[in-house]
């Protein structure tokens, strides 16, 4: 694997304090961006040579704030080195900027985000759900979404009643205490 | 008891319609998700002046399954079946993708022997995949006959499988940490026979194919793709090698151990259906280079990396001492010991990259895994690949792009 660390000085210098470097976990090398510098670092990071925009995914922490991260996974391919940069997006204000006008793949990346996150993205030129049909009321893939799905109120939309989970997944979750570590219904008492 | 209710949700269909004039210049061809020649269920909704095409839009989303959703509420071991299901004409590499990404994400280095196993199955999958994406992009061209040709030898590599890993398409064969069991006695006998009679049957497949006229004119020139306008569009695998760039996972970050294995890497030249066809074919022919000297190679030890913590007991331990009936309880209800922090890892899959962003916040489920689907990626091209060609020709570009929907979707 190359070296990043030149990479990373110059562009520290360029965007002082906007861009916060995090220690190398299993030989890979993220990013945090402000939100307000991302499209100026990733326009930059395609002037040196990064472009193939690999994945584009979003993150939902929630009970954190700011809620949501967005990633971008870059590529160099005269050096073959990935980077990965993120931002971090609150809930009120979770609009990006989009890059399509960067990498062209950034275009379907975008609507999956906004579908299943429900992130917009400022000048994207086609924003619509791709996964989900339109007229859809939810963002599936946020946390306070249940696994089950919602009911709506419209048979024609959605299904009017979850799915059948029957006391839903009994699944571990993380923690220190063994007794949380065990499988149980986790019902999303988030709603 | 419901009523019944009227909802006029316009689509982009009829929404398009509602612009046309009414002297009707263009017509809207809906190429809906229940058609020979899509692949799956990939509906396309195109926008015709005659019988060119002047836009093209691609609607995706019936076969999406929430697999992401999913995995927040699996453990790292459940997950594995999902997996299967991406690329489901080659389940084994989607197993070894993934699994490989949440070893990268535990810190594990694999034993010799489950490396080779894997690099085994992986290109016994590209094989698989392969044969299947030119036959049928052969039947979709009108050669029929190609399509029993390709499947006769994926029935003989769905046998290998089976015996293998008890499935011929579900396979859920690699473990975290290891494979789920090793390789039936005489396996790599049955292997190396198949192997030996394999390049006889494709080179019948390239007499039938590759300069036959019929075959080269709806191909040849369709659909070029332009090396940057490739990388901007995200394409990886035998699409981008057909634009002429050559980037390779195998070779450009390599892993399990492709960096010994001697073989190259075909690349096209102009970008257009007919090299992406070439580059399939010879794809396979690599493959069975990297089988064979796979065979040679294997060694002998364990498959399991040595972790008591994480990885199950051998069953007689379990069924016998007290240890090891905690230990298998233990993870089989509370899931593998994660660390936290995120990961990405990239399997050159034979559609492309298949790439897994995993985002662990420690415990035994992932808090975010997100599929990074190659068939997705490169189904965005259409909008830009298709205007211009005429109506038959999508059905050429559709086959040499070779997407699979059940990855696509999820």
């Amino acid at each position: 694997m190359a070296d990043l660390t030149a990479l990373n000085e110059s562009f520290t210098a360029r965007f002082p304090s906007k861009i916060q470097i995090r220690p190398l976990f299993r030989g890979e090398t993220t990013w945090v961006v402000e939100r307000a510098e991302l499209l100026q670092v990733l326009t930059a990071l395609k002037e040196q040579g990064f472009d193939l925009l690999i994945d584009l995914s979003t993150v939902d922490n929630f009970g954190d704030e700011p809620r949501f991260e967005i990633v971008y996974e870059l590529c160099q391919l005269s050096s073959n080195q990935n980077l990965r940069v993120k931002s971090f997006i609150s809930e009120d204000d979770n609009s990006v900027s989009s890059v399509t006008s960067i990498w062209a793949t950034a275009n379907w990346h975008e609507r999956e985000a906004y579908d299943m996150m429900g992130i917009l993205f400022e000048g994207h030129p086609d924003l619509r759900r791709i996964l989900m049909w339109e007229g859809y009321p939810f963002h599936p893939l946020k946390k306070d979404f249940p696994l089950e799905g919602k009911a709506t109120e419209m048979p024609d939309i959605a299904f009017s009643r979850p799915a059948p989970l029957e006391g839903g997944p009994f699944v571990t979750a993380p923690s220190d205490h063994v007794i949380e570590r065990e499988p149980r219904a986790r019902p999303t008492e988030l709603i | 008891m419901s009523t019944v209710q009227e909802l006029g949700i316009k689509d982009n269909a009829s929404r398009a319609s509602d612009v046309i004039d009414m002297v009707g210049e263009k017509l809207v061809l809906n190429m809906g998700p229940s058609h020979p020649s899509t692949h799956g269920v990939l509906r396309i909704v195109l926008e015709l002046d005659g019988e060119i095409i002047t836009k093209a839009d691609p609607d995706l989303g019936y076969l999406h399954r929430g697999d992401e959703k999913i995995a927040e509420n699996m453990t790292w071991t459940q997950f594995i079946p999902y997996t299967d299901r991406l690329d489901y004409l080659a389940p084994l590499a989607n197993n070894v993708a993934y699994t490989c990404a949440v070893e990268k994400l535990m810190g594990y280095e694999l034993t010799p022997r489950a490396k080779v196993i894997r690099v085994m199955c992986c290109e016994l999958a590209r094989i698989s995949a392969h044969l299947l994406g030119v036959g049928c992009y052969a039947m979709d061209c009108g050669a029929m006959t190609v399509f029993l040709y390709t499947f006769t030898e994926r029935e003989k590599i769905y046998n290998l499988i089976e015996s293998l890993t008890g499935a011929r398409f579900t396979t859920s064969y690699t473990r975290i940490g290891g494979l789920a069991r090793d390789l039936p006695p005489g396996w790599t006998g049955e292997l190396s026979n198949f192997l030996k009679q394999l390049p006889e049957r494709i080179n019948e497949v390239d007499s039938l194919l590759t300069r036959s006229p019929i075959f080269v004119g709806r191909t040849r020139d369709i659909g070029i793709i332009p090396p940057d306008v490739a990388i901007s569009y995200g394409l990886t695998g035998p699409n981008l090698r057909g634009s002429g760039v050559s980037y390779d996972l195998r070779k450009a970050k390599p892993y399990l151990g492709y960096e010994e294995y001697d073989f190259e890497v075909p690349v096209g030249s102009t970008g257009d259906c007919y090299d992406r066809y070439l580059v399939r074919m010879e794809e396979l022919r690599q493959s069975i280079r990297i089988l064979e000297q796979a065979i040679k190679k294997l060694p002998e030890g364990p498959i399991f990396v040595d972790d008591p913590k994480n990885i199950l007991p051998p069953k007689s331990d379990v069924l016998t001492s007290m240890e090891g009936l905690i230990q298998q309880f233990m993870i089989v209800t509370q899931g593998i010991e994660a660390p936290k922090g995120e990961v990405y890892f990239g399997a050159e899959n034979p559609k492309g990259e298949l790439g897994f962003y995993i985002n662990s916040r420690g415990g035994g489920v992932p808090h975010r895994l997100k599929i990074r689907a190659p068939s997705f990626v490169n189904l965005s091209i259409l909008p830009h690949l298709l205007p211009g060609h005429s109506v038959s020709d999508t059905v050429a570009i559709l086959g040499s792009l070779d997407f699979v929907m059940g990855e696509c979707d999820r």
